[in-house]
């Protein structure tokens, strides 16, 4: 197991050097002068020698590349100069909101769509069966931007006054109090590990739990629910329909019919011989979805007014803050490469064919 | 197949009767049949898909005004944003469907409302079929084109090409699609007036009909993006078909390598890329709504659905039929093509036949 964990880490380090060079290639290799980009009218021959010399852009391509790497390995990703902040920063304190986001819509996404793709193959070709599968498809359809306006609107205006009324916008209500982990440890804006206790303070789910503070998980949670299940439908969807056409095929193999011919209660059967071998095909595409959710929080923080990763970029694009863009890209291209590696191993662990081969 | 037709060889025996008693139909329209006649999910996508090209088609024919034509001025009493109008409905008795479309009688006619310029939200939703079933198609066939070329090469040579290439794609797909998309966009966006790149834009722009570079270079991100998916693709199903008999046989024959992967090989790969290009369509025209949606793609005037959902989402609690029209057409679309793909995947499939 040891040995298939460090293959595939080594496996994902060219992918690594490659997102890197993806990047840096974005920002550098296209022809347009980030000089005049940058500085606007103030670019002209004195001030963007300066400018070249200041950003490293006189010396060679390949030098430079080597300069960005190191910067990056630094934990340097630029300064936005729209905000006028290193992208570090912006990307420790927005960090959080995606990550509690992604989270939620996947827990929505897994959970429902298991359900549903269960009960599916379980009454096979029944109206339940057909109605599930004719809302999967619809699930797919819907741009997760459509969902998140409609699901805003019913719940916020149509249910309005009513026990089902739901926040269309924000992360918290105005006004509510965060207790802050820096504070509580006594670290100061200087102190490394501020930024660490900053990013724990901003996932408001784990920092309402550990403080014991229940209005805070209440309203976070509100804030959360809508745009959880519109960025997690799409997904939700697929893994119905995986789950269901998975369990199908097993539920036709031979092993279990053995299972029900031994006695087995139908529970059983389907819970613990069924499930479990149709299980690899849906961890694959809850692995490929999670690309898909970092994608789809751009959409989704936009519309919900989340200050996460995901809207910073979508304000990144319409400044053309570059360092925003550049250091955003790459810290979600990171992100994603991480968890595909997480789910590789994971892999490993569900099935031993594929560790050993 | 006529005798004319048959490749000659140095034997004929012309007394034995190769005719076969029935009429056997080839796979192609086997499939095609079996889709139409059989395939529930298939027969609805068809439907849709042939109604949506229809509609793209008829835009200018079933428009009630020109999609772009600020009506202020031009037209007696027209509002911005004003609701839904359907005079034929004045006489109809009351229900939600209907009042939706109701209104005071001399008040413009615009069924599906007016937007924020006062401009006929029905004939641009028309119109916006055009764009969408125009960019899903362009970036799916750039897409494939690139993407079959790249897996194909790297199927069939295989060793260092194959690893140097697919090591390339993984790097494309490490990114999560949307957000590469967006960064390659704005990045194409930047050099739309520079140098070489423009000129490389302006052929494309004329070579597919796009007055809109925003909608251009979306298009072409989100067709990089997708590239891997038929590379891969296509590489796994050559590396399979170069293992059969026929390809022995055309490589004993003395076929060349081109011959043998463009004529042997891929056209037997085809299948599956079908169903993969119908259900990219698909997810093409919903990324390229993402992209307008954000401001990214379409640039105004042009009638993009996403575009208009973007431009007036804050409107959605005051005005919802400025969303609601657009994201239907959305929606509906996608659907077709995804039902579609469903159906020919299953069409395709030889082990689904008769299930």
């Amino acid at each position: 197991m040891t040995k298939y964990i460090v293959q595939r880490i080594l496996a994902a380090l060219p992918v690594l050097f490659g997102i890197l060079f993806v990047t840096f290639a974005l920002a550098r290799l296209l022809p347009g002068d980030p000089c005049v980009a940058m500085l606007g009218e103030k670019a002209n021959e004195v001030t963007c020698a300066a400018f070249n010399i200041r950003y490293g852009l006189d010396k060679p391509i390949l030098q430079q590349f080597v300069i960005y790497l190191g910067d990056v390995l630094t934990g340097d990703l630029g300064m936005s100069f729209r905000y006028g902040q290193p992208v570090t920063r912006m990307v420790s304190e927005r960090l959080a909101v995606t990550i509690e986001l992604a989270f939620s819509a996947m827990i929505f996404a897994v959970s429902v769509g298991m359900t549903l793709g269960i009960i599916s193959a379980k009454r096979h070709n029944s109206a339940t069966d057909v109605f599930t599968m004719i809302s999967a498809n619809l699930g797919v359809s819907i741009p997760v931007f459509v969902l998140g306006l409609f699901l805003a609107y019913i719940f916020a205006i149509l249910l309005k006054d009513t026990p089902f009324a739901l926040p269309p916008s924000g992360r918290l209500s105005a006004g509510m109090a965060v207790t802050s982990f820096a504070d509580k440890l006594n670290l100061s804006e200087g102190d490394p590990l501020y930024r660490v206790a900053q990013f724990f303070t901003n996932l408001y789910f784990v920092n309402a739990i550990v403080n014991l503070d229940g209005k805070l998980f209440v309203d976070s949670a509100k804030h959360m629910i809508l745009p959880a299940i519109a960025l997690g439908t799409i997904p939700m969807a697929i893994i119905a329909r995986m789950t269901r056409s998975s369990l199908l095929e097993v539920l036709g193999q031979d092993y279990t019919r053995t299972a029900r011919a031994k006695g087995l209660t139908e529970r059983v059967v389907l819970l613990r011989h069924a499930l479990r071998n149709a299980m690899l095909p849906v961890v694959t595409i809850i692995g490929l979805s999670l690309g898909f959710l970092l994608s789809g929080a751009v959409l989704t923080e936009t519309i919900f007014g989340f200050s996460g990763m995901g809207r910073a970029l979508y304000d990144g694009i319409t400044s053309r803050d570059y360092a925003v863009i550049q250091g955003f890209t790459l810290v979600v291209a990171v992100i994603f490469l991480v968890i595909n590696l997480v789910v590789d191993i994971l892999y490993g662990f569900l099935d031993p064919r594929i560790r050993l081969s | 197949m006529t005798t004319q037709d048959a490749p000659a060889s140095p034997v004929k025996p012309a007394d034995i009767d190769f005719s076969p008693r029935r009429k056997s139909r080839g796979f192609w329209s086997e499939a095609l049949r079996d889709l139409v006649t059989r395939r529930r999910s298939g027969q609805v996508g068809l439907i849709i898909v042939l109604s949506m090209i229809a509609v793209a088609l008829l835009a200018p024919t079933l428009a009630t005004h020109p999609p772009n034509m600020v009506l202020i001025g031009k037209e007696e009493g027209v509002k911005r944003r004003q609701p839904p109008c359907i005079h034929a409905v004045d006489n109809l008795p009351s229900l939600p469907i209907v009042d939706f479309f109701r209104c005071e009688p001399g008040q413009p006619e615009h069924y599906f409302g007016t937007d924020g310029n006062a401009r006929d939200l029905y004939s641009r939703v028309l119109f916006g079929a055009r764009v969408s079933l125009k960019a899903g198609i362009y970036t799916v066939t750039l897409a494939i084109l690139v993407g079959m070329v790249l897996g194909a090469v790297a199927g069939y040579v295989g060793s260092f090409t194959d690893n140097a290439l697919m090591r390339i794609l993984d790097v494309v797909l490490a990114f999560p699609s949307l957000i590469l998309a967006i960064a390659i966009n704005s990045a194409l966006l930047t050099v739309a007036d520079d140098s070489i790149f423009s000129r490389g834009l302006e052929l494309m722009q004329r070579v597919f009909g796009f007055e809109d570079i925003g909608l251009l270079t979306a298009l072409i991100s989100i067709a990089i993006v997708s590239i891997p998916t038929y590379a891969r693709l296509v590489r796994s199903q050559v590396l399979s078909l170069k293992e059969q008999e026929f390809v022995t046989a055309a490589r004993s024959i003395g076929a060349r390598d081109s011959r043998i992967l463009f004529r042997a090989i891929l056209p037997n790969a085809m299948a599956p890329l079908i169903v993969a290009a119908t259900l990219g369509i698909a997810t093409a025209i919903l990324d390229t709504a993402a992209l307008s949606f954000l401001g990214l793609g379409a640039q105004p005037p042009t009638a993009e659905w996403g575009a208009m959902i973007g431009a007036e989402r804050n409107q959605m609690f005051t005005s919802p039929h400025l969303i609601i029209f657009p994201a239907l057409a959305i929606v509906v679309t996608v659907l077709g093509f995804n039902l579609l793909g469903d159906g020919l995947r299953d069409s395709l499939d030889p082990r689904m036949k008769n299930r």
